[in-house]
């Protein structure tokens, strides 16, 4: 097994879902109370000692009970070592604490969750939609139950005429 | 009070004066100024509504969005190989490079070794592309902060490697020239020998860009202790490539985690010291060289062979025996419309763009369409570090701000 997996397993005695290792990405599952102190883990043990944020991501799983999935990928840069911290939440409560406070870059990216995804950052400090508009209200664009064309939104636009010469 | 707004403060000029009954009352508050969505200096559309006092920059708040596309939900309807000419339009001043980026990620995903001719071959391509980019970056950004002059000189050499693309696969800007498992074409005879000559005449233009900057007095005040971010808040906001490795940091996947043909050449990383826009210009000027040296030891050591792995379920076939052999058009056939199927799994493979880290995070269930794609843009990474490195600073610094991210907003917004 990879090493910081290992690691993380001998460190947490429950919490952790799953540890898989796969084309040489590490990723650790871990259920979503134990994800800040985990992520506090991961941040300050010199052993770790993730000091960079990657990317923020999600994946929409709709069949599963806990429907999405929140990704933060961090790297060391001292370690040179690249870990994939996963959680899931259900539909009904998408909400997650924000690791804002660990990685300075998750606040953007947080927010592209969000806005893609409509997953709640617990104690974010800017939770606002990022790329869609402000106004936007036909949902969360990057489920799957959201059609590729959109639900209808743009055709209430108003377009100008032929402008008469 | 006359004022009631909060952020008033109203002075008298002073109230000691026998006559200040009568002298008038000055009233300061803070200013909120759009700045965009239509602004030249803002590299495309994007709005930052700036809080100012006086000329100083207090907070600043990015409004990004409007290019917006939705590239990611797209490419969970396509096939693998369809979204190659999405990636084009991400950062679309250097499509080679999303492209590789992109290429590189379904290979590792598929566990795909291409071959050693295709791997010199892309990364001399990347790393034309790295030159052009760099070239686009210092004339927008001397552009922007007022030096007319390099922008013409840098867009003068930039038209050579445009045409060399343009002769390389038919298009100039998106070239979609890099292929899962290798690349499209092979370079011709012709294409070799222009590069060379290239590469004789273009390190003395290096100098040349060099002169108008580094003597030049307004260039070195604009840029010298401006938007300055220390090497820790630099890693925490997940900044990377120049803007990174101006705070003194070396972080650079070619090197962190070499890939294609960068393990076999010799070349140094440049490291800033301040943190500055002047260092991470300088670093940007320095890689213009060591690209240099690069594509020099590519040309040098790259041996014939093919240049495309040869995995019919995965890869295309080359384009003349599509129109000639019927099982090549059978198997370009249903790699288009059924596309190859991936393993289920999920990968995160980053490559150093000329911007940063440009990296891809893919999902497979299987089958011939990812599940999800996300896309981790440098360029919208570094803007979630703008309101930091903007504060205290100067309206007129702004732009600088954004030019020294080398910020394209088709990839911000994606």
């Amino acid at each position: 097994m990879h090493p910081l997996l290992q690691r993380v397993q001998q460190t947490f005695s429950v919490g952790i879902t799953g540890l898989v290792e796969w084309r040489g990405d590490a990723a650790v599952t871990v259920s979503r109370d134990k994800l800040r102190e985990v992520a506090l883990f991961l941040r300050n043990d010199p052993g770790m000692d993730f000091d960079y944020i990657v990317h923020v991501s999600s994946v929409d799983w709709p069949d599963d009970e806990e429907r999405f999935e929140v990704v933060w990928e961090i790297y060391s840069i001292r370690k040179r070592h690249r870990l994939r911290l996963k959680t899931r939440v259900p539909e009904s409560d998408c909400v997650v604490d924000s690791l804002t406070d660990l990685w300075k870059g998750a606040d953007f990216m947080e927010r592209e969750v969000f806005d893609m995804m409509g997953i709640r950052f617990r104690n974010h400090p800017d939770l606002r939609r990022i790329l869609m508009p402000d106004d936007y209200a036909e949902g969360y664009p990057l489920r799957k139950d959201f059609p590729l064309r959109g639900k209808g939104w743009r055709d209430t636009f108003d377009f100008l005429d032929e402008v008469p010469r | 009070m006359a004022f009631e707004d909060q952020r008033t403060t109203v002075y008298k000029i002073n109230p000691e004066h026998p006559e200040s009954e009568t002298l008038p009352t000055l009233r300061t508050e803070e200013l909120l100024l759009n700045m965009g969505p239509q602004h030249p200096s803002t590299h495309g559309v994007l709005k930052v509504i700036l809080e100012l006092e006086g000329e100083r920059l207090v907070k600043s708040t990015p409004v990004m969005g409007y290019l917006h596309r939705g590239v990611e939900k797209l490419a969970e309807d396509g096939t693998y190989h369809q979204f190659i000419p999405h990636t084009d339009r991400l950062d679309y001043v250097c499509a080679m490079y999303n492209n590789f980026a992109y290429c590189r990620a379904v290979e590792k995903l598929l566990n795909l070794q291409v071959p050693e001719r295709a791997e010199y071959l892309r990364t001399i391509v990347a790393e034309v592309q790295r030159i052009i980019g760099h070239q686009f970056w210092l004339s927008a950004q001397a552009l922007d902060i007022g030096a007319m002059t390099v922008f013409f000189y840098c867009f003068r050499d930039r038209e050579i490697l445009l045409d060399w693309f343009d002769e390389l696969c038919g298009a100039r800007l998106t070239t979609s020239w890099y292929r899962i498992g290798g690349v499209e074409r092979d370079l011709t005879s012709s294409l070799i020998d222009k590069l060379k000559q290239f590469l004789d005449y273009f390190p003395p233009k290096i100098d040349e860009y060099q002169v108008f900057l580094e003597r030049n007095r307004i260039w070195l005040g604009r840029t010298k202790g401006v938007a300055v971010i220390s090497a820790e808040d630099a890693v925490s906001f997940g900044l990377s490539g120049p803007v990174l490795r101006g705070s003194g940091v070396d972080y650079d996947l070619r090197k962190y985690e070499p890939y294609s043909a960068y393990p076999k050449c010799e070349f140094n990383v440049p490291v800033g010291k301040n943190g500055d826009t002047y260092d991470r210009y300088w670093i940007r000027v320095m890689e213009l060289y060591e690209s240099v040296k690069i594509i020099r030891q590519c040309l040098e050591q790259m041996q014939d062979g093919p240049i495309m792995a040869d995995v019919p379920s995965v890869t295309l076939p080359p384009k003349e025996r599509v129109f000639t052999n019927l099982e090549a058009m059978i198997q370009q056939f249903k790699l288009f419309s059924q596309g190859f199927d991936a393993p289920p799994g999920e990968i995160y493979c980053g490559t150093e763009a000329h911007k940063g880290e440009l990296g891809f995070y893919i999902v497979s269930t299987g089958g011939g369409k990812p599940y999800r794609l996300k896309i981790r843009a440098p360029s919208f990474v570094h803007m979630g570090a703008f309101d930091h490195m903007a504060r205290g600073y100067m309206i007129s610094d702004a732009c600088t701000i954004f030019g020294t991210y080398d910020i394209v907003m088709g990839e911000c917004d994606r």
